[in-house]
């Protein structure tokens, strides 16, 4: 591509941005305790911006604030979208701290019982009041016929918000994408490992054509 | 209008106390009332049934407030078991404009976390195991 071409496409993202009538919407990632949000919110984040968002970890609630990743541009066929990423923690009707004493202290197993019951509060605030849309991420060697699941859906559904349902783990031998499109039949469900960046492109092109 | 749930009413045996909720009773009550009503009867180690359940923005505050009420030791969380959606319900704007909406009525059975187990569920039919504490 010529230095010309280069610049020119520089300035029409430019321009578009600025009189662009919308704000970058606001897309949250929601889906049980360790389904895999931040993973992909890391992945998305890295693979645009070449920052992260937040720790990962296998003990569930790691993540237990919700963190917003501002102005994260997409390219796809041409196009650019804009999007801002709010990684959500996992949201659940029940948290024992006795869950985590295999994993650290009792007092730092209190203390992150108590932070991840804030963070599933705050997780539906967001969800009520300040997101666009949604990416549900569910880990897809795990049924996905759970009550969360099925409340969480019905909430989204209800406020009429666009949803993407992300079948993550693909990498996994339980892996099954077809349960998770048998259980959420009315929704568009694409399969990806956002730990090892399986199906990536698949991926950003329905982020652009949903939610851009 | 009595109160819905009173393990003081109950003889302290090792029963446990289901509370089974009409949807006339619940029609008239504000969101917030719906849910001291449940918590406070969860609280006492009840499990409530609702004929008709919560609407999908009572079910959002339910979460909320439960997620307030847990205290290490004293109250884990609530385990709340609806059937899952039939396939054949149509959820879309479309199909609500239409007035094909599904209502909220669906039953549902919500108890202390530590005290039900969910055995099956399917779009027919929810199993559990209640225990005492």
């Amino acid at each position: 591509m010529g230095l010309f071409t280069e610049l020119k496409d520089s300035i029409s993202r430019v321009t578009d941005r600025l009189f662009s009538e919308q704000e970058p919407k606001r897309i949250g990632i929601y889906g049980p305790p360790n389904a895999g949000k931040t993973t992909l919110a890391n992945r998305i984040a890295r693979d645009w911006t070449g920052d992260a968002i937040g720790a990962e970890s296998h003990i569930p609630h790691e993540t237990r604030r919700a963190r917003r990743k501002e102005d994260v541009q997409i390219e796809r066929n041409g196009k650019s979208v804009t999007i801002d990423i709010v990684d959500t923690p996992g949201v659940t009707t029940k948290v024992d701290y006795e869950e985590f004493t295999d994993e650290m202290e009792h007092d730092d197993a209190i203390r992150r019982s108590r932070e991840a019951t804030e963070g599933v509060a705050e997780a539906m605030h967001w969800l009520r009041e300040d997101v666009d849309g949604v990416i549900y991420v569910l880990d897809s060697a795990e049924d996905p016929i759970t009550q969360v699941n099925t409340m969480l859906i019905g909430i989204i559904e209800s406020r009429d918000l666009p949803v993407l349902i992300f079948a993550n783990k693909i990498d996994l031998d339980d892996s099954s994408v077809k349960r998770i499109e048998d259980a959420f039949p009315q929704h568009k469900t694409i399969p990806l490992s956002a730990k090892e960046g399986d199906n990536m492109d698949e991926v950003y092109d329905n982020i652009a054509e949903y939610f851009g | 209008m009595p109160k819905a749930t009173n393990a003081d009413d109950s003889d302290g045996s090792d029963g446990v106390q289901i509370d089974l909720i009409s949807g006339e009773r619940m029609e008239n009550m504000a969101t917030m009332e719906k849910i001291r009503m449940i918590l406070d009867g969860v609280h006492d180690g009840n499990i409530v049934i609702l004929e008709e359940g919560l609407s999908p923005d009572e079910e959002s505050r339910l979460i909320e407030v439960t997620m307030s009420e847990i205290s290490p030791d004293e109250f884990n969380g609530i385990e709340i078991e609806t059937y899952p959606k039939s396939k054949a319900n149509d959820s879309s704007l479309l199909g609500r404009i239409m007035g094909n909406d599904e209502s909220t009525a669906k039953l549902t059975v919500i108890g202390p976390a530590n005290q039900i187990e969910t055995l099956h569920k399917d779009e027919t039919l929810i199993s559990a195991l209640v225990s005492r504490d």
